[in-house]
């Protein structure tokens, strides 16, 4: 129905972004590269509290980009997984004393059982709907924990303990909790990698490519969007916990559409459907956040212009454009 | 009956006409929403960023340039209109022939642009705005301020002219056609990329018309549209984008909704509307007016 008068051929959003470039032994290499890059960089004047927000944010980016990446389902209200997991792990170290990886745990489940339900209500509708219907879900979560006596209301939780992990290792040291979070990370990712590239992760391209086919071949196409819906929510959900425990506060930022407005982007800028794109997004956001943390109100306006230059210019985002760039001369 | 249920009556008409405000403010920008969305096939997120501007050119106008709010009703909705339509032609017009998702995240991009440039230049406290019809009238049971009720009659009124123009004119029915084969249409001599450029810029400017009509009743606030709009779109996927008649109904219902809820469960009423779509969606997917594909 758009105006140009190509009715069948309105292509979906991330075929564009060509079968990821870590396919194969190069996808391989540049894991291998990435991994022992992440492992010293410590110790290069690598800061480790930005490292690891750029992991959880990373991470975040990665489980939000396995639904628009690779179901064609644009979530606008992730923020709800990322904020009331980060809520509840907070809640349960600090009041209830759980370690810490059962800190994690605890709002990785409730992050999936929250993603059960909404996914549930969102996949009835597709495209434009399912963002605006995740986006107002996302907003009924951020009253919930506006209101909820848990939650500190506007102050949020502060001063979370870092219990001890498994009540053995002692997580006050940044250094000895980077590589916990970057080994949660790499566990993550890898089962993010496995997903796609599995029997599953194929029938979810075939949704994304043409959903009525899909259908017509006998494949439960909700039962395969709630999966997906499900593990996105609960990775999200790590991520969020994670960032509670290491920077020790849990706040109605993480629960804000803002939160899930950035988190787009991050996925956008790096490339959506790529494997490393939303990697890639994030620590570009972050980094920015970082530099002009002193412009205050104009940051929102740098994220905006950047949403902008994006969509109308490079659509494919970072990684997606180097992909194509190989292709074309291989 | 309300002094059994423990709630005077001052209280309940008082909350029940807040609601019909709010209705009346979600009728006007969920119709704007709509009649893009008929035509371009984009979800405007800018809608909110496009009433709060309206807001902010009424204050702008009486502050800077001493005009008189009755004055800027008519010309901030035509301005706003206008600066709608240049974005339409410089950029939302590139995006057409890709997936519709693009346009939700260009429109985005661009309210995260404009309110960031209102918080900068007005902070994010409100700015009070004179009340051009200042007291009311006691009806009895509860006390009328007589802007409130301007409120209401004048989105109603708006509301069933664009009713009025889009299903009876032969404007309308061009509109119509045009929002259903936009080829076939073409073919037959009207020029549809103005069209869609105008159809853009008549929403903006209901959005617009509803930021100058809230700028007395509310404060003028830069945050005052991103707050707004997602509600809207929950009453947008309630009642379904299919009917006019069923965005203003859809509208004007939730506000009441939300004003009782006010009245009788005060924790629920910033989600009692979100509640109501999780329902409708369960029952109805399509929406309440809406028609599946």
């Amino acid at each position: 129905m758009n105006v140009s008068a190509t009715p069948a051929s309105s292509a979906a959003v991330p075929t564009a972004a060509a079968p990821s470039v870590a396919s194969g032994r190069n996808g391989l290499l540049l894991f291998a590269a990435f991994v022992a890059v992440m492992l010293v960089l410590p110790f290069f004047g690598g800061y480790p509290l930005f490292l690891m927000k750029v992991l959880c944010f990373a991470l975040f980016a990665c489980a939000f980009n396995l639904l628009i990446g690779f179901v064609g389902l644009l979530s606008f209200g992730h923020a709800m997984f990322f904020g009331l997991a980060a809520y509840v792990s907070g809640h349960v170290v600090k009041v209830l004393g759980w370690n810490m990886e059962m800190g994690i745990l605890a709002g990785a489940a409730v992050a999936a059982v929250l993603g059960l339900i909404t996914g549930a209500i969102a996949i009835r509708r597709q495209g434009i709907y399912f963002a605006m219907v995740t986006l107002a879900l996302s907003q009924m979560v951020y009253f919930y924990c506006l209101q909820a006596p848990f939650t500190g209301g506007e102050d949020g939780i502060q001063s979370i303990p870092r219990n001890k992990l498994f009540g053995i290792f002692d997580m006050k040291n940044d250094l000895t909790m980077y590589y916990f979070v970057l080994a949660i990370f790499l566990l993550c990712f890898a089962l993010i990698y496995r997903t796609i590239h599995s029997p599953f992760g194929q029938v979810l391209k075939a949704i994304r490519e043409n959903e009525p086919r899909a259908i017509s071949l006998g494949y439960q196409v909700d039962r395969y969007k709630l999966l997906a819906f499900v593990l996105s929510a609960t990775l999200t959900g790590v991520a969020g916990a994670i960032k509670a425990q290491v920077f020790q506060l849990a706040s109605l930022t993480d629960v804000t559409w803002q939160m899930s407005g950035e988190v787009v982007l991050m996925t956008l800028v790096g490339g959506m459907g790529t494997v490393f794109g939303p990697v890639v997004g994030a620590a570009i956001i972050i980094g920015m956040q970082n530099y002009l943390a002193s412009l205050g109100e104009w940051v929102l306006v740098v994220q905006g212009l950047i949403f902008v230059i994006v969509v109308l210019l490079f659509r494919k985002g970072i990684v997606g454009e180097i992909a194509d760039r190989f292709k074309r001369k291989g | 009956m309300f002094e059994l249920l423990g709630i005077p009556p001052q209280a309940f008409f008082g909350q029940l006409l807040l609601g019909l405000i709010n209705g009346a403010f979600y009728a006007l920008l969920s119709l704007g929403l709509a009649v893009i969305f008929g035509l371009l096939n984009v979800i405007n997120f800018t809608h909110g960023a496009q009433y709060m501007m309206g807001a902010f050119g009424a204050w702008m106008l009486l502050n800077w340039l001493g005009v008189p709010f009755w004055v800027s009703l008519v010309v901030v909705p035509i301005l706003v209109g206008i600066f709608g339509m240049v974005l339409e032609r410089l950029f939302l017009k590139k995006l057409y022939h890709l997936d519709h998702l693009y346009g939700l995240l260009l429109t985005f991009g661009m309210a995260l642009i404009i309110e960031g440039l209102y918080r900068r230049q007005f902070g994010s406290s409100g700015q009070p705005f004179e009340n051009p019809i200042p007291g009311g009238i006691n009806l009895g049971f509860m006390f009328l301020p007589y802007y409130r009720a301007f409120i209401i009659a004048a989105s109603l009124v708006v509301c069933l002219a664009t009713w009025y123009m889009i299903e009876r004119t032969k404007l309308g029915s061009y509109l119509r056609a045009a929002t259903e084969r936009p080829d076939l249409v073409q073919a037959m001599g009207i020029n549809v990329p103005r069209m869609v450029t105008l159809t853009y810029g008549f929403g903006v400017g209901l959005a617009a018309l509803g930021g100058v009509l809230a700028a007395p009743a509310y404060q003028v606030n830069p945050t005052m549209g991103a707050n707004l709009i997602i509600v809207v779109f929950a009453v947008v996927v309630i009642g379904g984008m299919g009917s006019i008649l069923g965005s203003i109904l859809t509208g004007f219902g939730l506000g009441i909704i939300e004003g009782l809820t006010k009245v009788f469960y005060p924790q629920g009423s910033a989600i009692v509307i979100f509640v109501i779509m999780a329902i409708v969606l369960m029952i109805k997917p399509a929406g309440l007016f809406g028609k599946q594909k």
